[in-house]
């Protein structure tokens, strides 16, 4: 069965005793996309990916993951699919090396051939030099890494990521990023999980946003960010000493930011932005930077579920 | 960044045995990089050995070489299956670091991580096993049935090592952390031991611990161990040994494939 949609789930639900953990989620996520799964820890976001992964089974709803039924041919939507954890998935007695090539010979490659393609894959992933030494004295980056390159054994239809960059540093993360972006750009469907805003923005073509157990709203970042209907202005007076009269200026719904010294302040439209900044320019406060951008997710998520985000 | 994702047609599925080999392997390789196991391993039935042989063996077999001939075969079914809890405790690692949810994300047989840990398992038992037969030639042990008793209760031991190891994949399965799967199997497996003829001729016990040692499959095996290794082994016999290993067997794999596929 052809389709151009990578999963087609519908009305999915599980629940663990009196824990509804996914409530009723439909999902339809297109062939070749980076979608994303953004939620506050609790909110449902890994079970719902383990069902859709075979690894727990649905109370109720169906699911199609690469056009095979979940619940009717489980084993052809695990060829079809690849799973990196939350945790590392990985023995980390043995080294990286041993590893990729015990996943090799369990997808049915030879002992030969299994240690080229993890030699390979060692390499594209910047792991050679570690190839020989036991996973659990990897960093949490190389570990991901590691992760994510068994993942790719063989080629999967769908990589499935749970929160992928979860407790690495920011430089691990940017090389995490530029690891499913490069998968995306080969035509890898990449369903992930993430409880930072800023990474579904960056990545993600579509985000569905959840929450207990239940999709609370989807759309492209920018979309969601029109939900929101205002933008933000911002500002940064030049002389520190003004930001108190600048704020005052600005009315009740201006906020400033410690660290930065920046001044934030929700605006309608570009006319209102306008007028803020002529009533700073007549105090004669000068300003060292000023921008007007959407609102940040952080803001969206707020506004779509009343709460501030994990 | 340049990811080498291969286009071309994959290689067909591996074979079970296949997979269970790479199992094997992946257990040949535990052993290499924490060759402190073994440790584990065997450090309790050495000690039980020694203290045995040597503070126990004169006053309960009249010297401590005629004790080694009662004890050895004995301690040898001890140590597989005292062994048998690291087998539950490996897997109950495997299952808390999520390395279970990748092979069970494989289009593999999902028996298949069983069947290796079981052959990690064997591998294990006949390490453990020859280190504890080692020291007991060393100290005077003799086998009447030479090399073939050796390979007999060697075979008895595998047997026993698989049967009563599913014991400890259920538990490893059920319970959420390895030190409880560890706590619990001792706690059962301490008393169940010393309550059978391992270490002593159960004719001095009172009558209702005799009537539990006649009945304890751990008496059976022993007995039939030892039978192999003075080459008197008969038939009833070793089938009452095998008994236990079968009956575990039967009942437990069809229950840990449901747990498996319900989680």
């Amino acid at each position: 069965m052809e389709t151009d949609l990578a999963i087609r789930a519908r009305g999915l639900r599980r629940a663990f005793g009196n824990l509804k953990a996914v409530d009723g989620i439909d999902l339809d996520v297109p062939r070749g996309m980076i979608f994303a799964i953004l939620g506050p820890n609790g909110a449902g976001k890994t079970t719902l990916l383990r069902m859709l992964a075979t690894l727990t089974r649905p109370d109720d709803g169906t699911a199609q993951v690469m056009g095979h039924d979940l619940a009717r041919h489980p084993e052809r939507v695990r060829a079809a699919i690849a799973m990196t954890g939350q945790f590392a998935s990985l023995d980390e007695d043995l080294t990286g090396h041993e590893n990729l090539v015990m996943l090799a010979r369990l997808w049915g490659f030879g002992w030969r051939a299994g240690r080229g393609r993890a030699a390979e894959l060692l390499a594209a992933f910047d792991l050679s030099d570690a190839a020989k030494k036991q996973v659990k004295d990897y960093s949490g980056g190389m570990r991901r890494r590691l992760d994510i390159a068994a993942s790719l054994i063989v080629t999967p239809g769908v990589l499935f990521l749970d929160e992928p960059t979860t407790g690495l540093d920011p430089s691990a993360r940017a090389g995490v990023w530029r690891l499913i972006r490069g998968l995306a750009a080969e035509g890898v469907t990449i369903l992930l999980t993430t409880q930072y805003l800023e990474e579904a923005d960056q990545l993600a073509g579509r985000i569905a946003v959840i929450d207990h157990g239940r999709k609370i709203a989807e759309g492209t970042s920018r979309e969601l960010k029109a939900q929101t209907g205002s933008g933000m202005l911002h500002v940064t007076p030049l002389d520190p000493g003004n930001r108190q009269i600048a704020l005052g200026l600005l009315g009740e719904a201006a906020q400033s930011d410690p660290e930065g010294g920046r001044i934030s302040v929700p605006v309608a439209d570009d006319a209102e932005a306008s007028a803020h900044l002529a009533r700073l320019a007549e105090a004669n406060i000068r300003l060292a930077e000023f921008s007007l951008g959407a609102p940040s997710l952080d803001e969206v998520f707020f506004a779509l579920t009343g709460r501030e985000a994990a | 960044m340049s990811i080498p994702l291969p286009r071309g047609p994959r290689p067909a599925a591996p074979s079970p045995a296949s997979t269970a080999l790479t199992f094997a392997w992946r257990a040949v390789l535990k052993f290499r990089h924490v060759p402190e196991q073994l440790f584990d391993l065997v450090m309790t039935p050495i000690m039980f050995t020694l203290l045995f042989t040597f503070i126990f063996g004169g006053a309960l077999a009249g010297s401590s070489t005629a004790y080694l001939q009662w004890f050895i075969p004995g301690i040898l079914v001890q140590t597989t299956v005292f062994n048998t809890v690291y087998s539950g405790m490996g897997l109950s690692t495997d299952l808390s670091k999520g390395l279970f949810d990748r092979f069970r994300s494989l289009p593999i047989w999902s028996l298949a991580p069983f069947a290796g840990l079981m052959a990690g398992d064997m591998l294990r038992h006949t390490i453990a096993g020859a280190i504890i037969l080692g020291i007991g030639l060393g100290l005077g042990y003799r086998p009447e049935a030479g090399l073939s008793g050796i390979l007999g209760s060697w075979l008895l031991l595998m047997a026993v090592g698989f049967g009563w190891g599913w014991i400890f994949i259920v538990l490893g399965l059920v319970l959420r952390t390895p030190m409880t799967v560890m706590t619990l199997g001792f706690a059962v497996l301490f008393p169940v031991t010393f309550a059978s003829n391992i270490m002593v001729d159960p004719a001095t016990m009172p009558g209702w611990l005799q009537a539990f040692v006649a009945v304890n499959p751990i008496s059976s095996m022993t007995t039939a161990m030892r039978s192999l290794m003075a080459g008197t082994a008969a038939l009833p016999e070793i089938g009452l040994a095998l008994l236990s290993p079968a009956l575990l067997t039967l009942a437990l794999a069809p229950l840990v494939l449901w747990l498996y596929r319900r989680k």
